[in-house]
């Protein structure tokens, strides 16, 4: 009888299986998949994007793509990569795992969380299809005014740039807030915030960089649209109006965004370093208050990305120093994971091997970001390919090696089978060598003078080997991302079966079956120590959790996707048709209103 | 402990070898001539104080990137998992070494800021009185240069005197550009409504090369431009052959084109003294002295100059001079006019 209840329940939850159970889906597990998915389809897009960058700049004077088009594709795979691939990667993250790392049944807001996933996909297709209507967004991901006046872009691909980020900030912010209120309160009886695993501490400071910073691009966009589709003069110099309250806006905005984009990978790397050398975190404490100290001064140096503006030398100094400050906590970050693994027992898993690979290519992209942290260096940096070189270092070398790590390391708990090590080894040496053909050599190639944005540069200029090399191994890199996508696809129904706790891990997720119910767990954990599924285990307690009956979990609802479009039209209207906008708003009001009534449960 | 407090001296010392030894071989690069748009190859005092800060923390990095790669390594492989061994022992951490390891890098930092904050007033202080003024503007895509005190407006081609300082005093026409001469001096952004600044002394003769470091729309790339240092004679002799008229057309190819010139668009953009007064292309009093055309792009020959004529926009994307549909015959004409004012 109880056992009937809990399928019901089950049943309920999980809602059926079919296309329809996605849409309709409130359980953050499926929809961190759904996560997965797209931006990691995202993630393929900006690739290729790269891909036909680095053909068109492997010899001088080529021809592969004229010059509006290249513009075109640098600006999509920034755009893409920042808002459509690392950070919903990170998203899919904060979804599958954090939940169940706090000893959770679900994350707080089980709508809003599915209203976000949905804003951002419908956000994600409406900047791609500036492609088909007429061009996609030429001025850059950073889209500096008064390029993207009408004056000097009259097409629409600056409307659909500028409103797809806003409707991407709407998912963003929704999702920044679920996970302040989950990870504040949903944790199990006793985890203290001094308990809770790092990646929660992580996605706990993200979060709050999220909500501080999007406001602040929100405003810069809200501007630029009224200049563009009002006549307001925010940025029009002839009017009074001012080019570089864009490029503060922007950066104030910009530089936490950095941070949001890697603290997430830093929490990944602070998860699969301590279960694969078989020790605790090494000073705990300091990687935490790190990365909190990281976020906050992560405020207050945005001007280093204007340091050729011209702001005075007292301005530069100030940001210079603050600048250089984030070192310190970034250095205690790298020397505790270096800790970490000091005296461990190290198994060279996949997850493992992207693990360390993180570390040691995030050591040169820190190191490349002090020389740009001087002004009079960065001088000669900035706008290079110099800083092409360190971003990726710190984004592709950081952040998506992270995020491999992540997916090797979770993927049994997800799916309930083991990615193929081999392949996973090939995958990790093949990225590790073509990553750093393609980038090693911009450092190079943007001190002997190569400015980035260019689709074209002169023979004779001694740029010639460097973009070879660059563009051979930017093809090797998107080469080896079959490898992975290989893995996943022949893993997921015919990998190796993984159990419940596949790598003797730490934490909480690995003490309830793969994949999880629905309810995740039965019954709700009293904790007692930071790492208490080890401690348990040590203590020999049995680890693995038995059936649930009558958990009471909220049923799926089609509201939060409509709701989503509403929001997508509504946005998107504004510059093409205003009876979109109208429809868009109708649709908003029925889809919020009827999620409102609606009762959490049948 | 003991050992380890005993080896860290050598290891320092080791990495900071490797680290200088590492060094020449990024700064030798390659000659000059090899990059002619390098910023490793300083060639004013401005340039070089820019160079000798990256050399100084150049210098701290690579020691602190071998020894924390090596410390990585070295953790990866003598820690790894051997079939038997019992499970390590659960160390927490260490406050002793959180506090040392929190102080390097801020100690390192000193080191690196103390030089940068030198740097920073020592480059931005106010130019010298006597220093020669040029005018610079940005425009989509082409540098304007004016020379206020000789009275000259030229493009593309900057023309310096060697030993005498000379102050950037830049805007921009339309949207932001970045000036960047990397042997001379660093970037400076110039912007629609802001003037900013750059100064510093070229001292020895030759060209120089740069472009627009900004996104500035479709033909970023085209904007280009070089700087050309001359003795302060052949400077002189320049300014003298800036400063007078427009050369007449010499014969009657090139009266039929001045002819041309005048009687189609070219007049609204352009101007030559006496013939046209336009504002918004480059100033053509003396095309025929520059060595590049179309922002830079070219070297400026015949037949260059023709194909460029001829259909501005196919060889530069966005380019605000139109396609005009000149006959073979007036191009030629044109081309001849134009190459005569010298």
């Amino acid at each position: 009888m109880a056992t009937a209840t809990a399928e019901l329940h089950a049943a309920r939850a999980h809602g059926e299986s079919g296309l329809w159970s996605w849409v309709t889906t409130v359980d953050h597990k499926r929809i961190g998949i759904l996560y997965f998915v797209t931006a990691f389809i995202f993630f393929l897009a900006g690739g290729l994007e790269a891909v036909i960058i680095r053909l068109q700049l492997m010899r001088p004077e080529n021809t592969l793509v004229g010059a509006e088009a290249f513009n075109q594709l640098f600006t999509m795979h920034a755009t893409t990569m920042v808002f459509l691939a690392l950070m919903p990667l990170s998203a899919s993250f904060f979804n599958f795992v954090v939940p169940l790392q706090l000893g959770a049944r679900d994350v707080a807001f089980p709508r809003l969380n599915a209203f976000s996933y949905w804003v951002f996909l419908l956000g994600g297709i409406f900047l791609n299809l500036s492609f088909v209507f007429g061009g996609a967004p030429d001025a850059g991901w950073f889209g500096y005014a008064n390029l993207t006046a009408k004056q000097f872009n009259p097409g629409h691909g600056i409307d659909f740039w500028a409103i797809s980020l806003q409707i991407l900030g709407i998912a963003s912010l929704a999702a920044g807030f679920n996970f302040i209120v989950t990870i504040i309160n949903m944790r199990a009886p006793g985890m203290g915030f001094m308990r809770m695993p790092v990646f929660c501490w992580m996605t706990l400071v993200t979060s709050f960089l999220i909500v501080l910073a999007f406001p602040v691009i929100t405003v810069a966009l809200v501007f630029l649209m009224f200049d563009r589709l009002v006549g307001t003069h925010f940025y029009n110099v002839a009017a009074g109006g001012d080019v570089l309250l864009w490029q503060h806006l922007f950066w104030v905005f910009g530089h936490p965004e950095v941070y949001i984009l890697i603290l997430p990978a830093m929490g990944i790397v602070s998860e699969v370093l301590p279960s694969f050398s078989r020790k605790p975190l090494f000073g705990y404490p300091f990687v935490v208050y790190s990365g909190i100290f990281i976020g906050v001064l992560g405020f207050g140096v945005w001007s280093h990305h204007m340091f050729a503006v011209g702001l005075g030398p007292v301005a530069d100094s100030f940001f210079a120093v603050a600048t250089m400050l984030i070192a310190i906590p970034t250095g205690v970050k790298i020397f505790n994971w270096i800790g970490t693994l000091w005296g461990g027992s190290i198994r060279f898993t996949s997850a493992m091997l992207f693990a360390i690979g993180f570390i040691a290519m995030f050591i040169m992209g820190g190191l490349s970001g002090i020389m740009h942290a001087s002004p009079p260096t960065d001088l000669q940096q900035t706008d290079t390919y110099f800083v092409v070189a360190h971003i990726h270092y710190v984004l592709y070398g950081g952040t998506i090696m992270g995020i491999f790590a992540g997916i090797y390391y979770w993927f049994p708990k997800v799916t309930g089978r083991l990615l193929n090590e081999t392949l996973g080894k090939l995958h990790f040496w093949f990225n590790l060598i073509a990553f750093n053909l393609t980038f090693f050599p911009m450092h190079f190639v943007g001190l002997l003078g190569m400015p980035r944005r260019v689709y074209t540069y002169s023979p004779g200029m001694g740029f010639e080997g460097y973009n070879v090399a660059s563009t051979v191994g930017a093809l090797l890199l998107a080469a080896s991302v079959l490898f992975l996508i290989v893995n996943i696809l022949t893993s997921v129904r015919g990998g190796k079966v993984a159990g419940h706790d596949p790598w003797d891990a730490r934490t909480l997720e690995w003490s309830i079956p793969s994949p999880p119910p629905p309810y995740n767990f039965a019954r709700i954990p009293q904790v007692v120590h930071r790492d208490d599924l080890w401690e348990s285990k040590r203590a020999g307690k049995p680890a693995l959790q038995g059936e649930a009956a009558g958990v009471h979990m909220p049923s799926p609802s089609y509201w939060p996707p409509v709701a989503a479009l509403g929001v997508t039209l509504a946005l998107a209207g504004l510059f093409f048709n205003i009876w979109v906008t109208v429809a868009g708003v109708a649709i908003l009001f029925v889809g919020v209103y009827s999620w409102a009534l609606e009762p959490p449960s049948h | 402990m003991k050992q380890t407090s005993l080896r860290r001296p050598q290891w320092i010392r080791r990495a900071l070898a490797a680290g200088l030894s590492a060094l020449p071989l990024l700064v030798a690069a390659g000659c000059k001539e090899q990059y002619p748009q390098s910023a490793l190859h300083p060639q004013t005092e401005y340039s070089d104080q820019l160079h000798q800060l990256l050399l100084t923390i150049l210098r701290w990095e690579v020691g602190i990137f071998v020894v924390v790669e090596l410390a990585l390594l070295v953790a990866v492989l003598r820690f790894r998992a051997r079939p038997g061994r019992e499970v390590p022992n659960q160390h927490h951490g260490h406050t002793g070494v959180e506090v040392a390891w929190t102080l390097a890098p801020a100690i390192i930092l000193a080191f690196i800021g103390v030089p940068t904050v030198y740097t920073i007033f020592r480059t931005q202080a106010p130019a010298p009185p006597d220093a020669l003024t040029v005018e610079v503007v940005g425009h989509q895509w082409w540098w304007e240069f004016r020379y206020p005190e000789y009275g000259i407006v030229t493009a593309s081609d900057l023309h310096l005197p060697a030993g005498r300082t000379v102050n950037l005093k830049m805007t921009s026409q339309d949207v932001i550009h970045s000036f960047w001469l990397p042997q001379l001096c660093g970037k400076r952004d110039v912007l629609p409504g802001r003037t900013t600044y750059i100064w510093f002394k070229p001292v020895t003769p030759g060209l120089y090369r740069g472009q627009c470091a900004e996104l500035c729309g479709a033909s970023h790339a085209n904007m280009r431009m070089q700087a050309l240092v001359e003795t302060p004679e052949g400077f002189e002799a320049w300014v003298q052959a800036q400063q007078a008229p427009p050369a007449a057309p010499a014969d009657s190819l090139s009266a039929l084109g001045r002819q041309t010139f005048t009687q189609g668009l070219c007049i609204a953009c352009h101007t030559i003294t006496g013939v046209s007064a336009g504002v918004v292309g480059p100033n053509l009093n003396h095309v025929g002295s520059r060595l590049t055309l179309a922002g830079g792009m070219m070297p400026l020959t015949d037949e260059n100059l023709r194909r460029w004529l001829e259909n501005p926009p196919a060889h530069k994307p966005g380019s605000l001079m139109p396609f005009q549909g000149l006959t073979p015959q007036q191009l030629d004409a044109l081309t001849a006019y134009l190459r005569g004012l010298k």
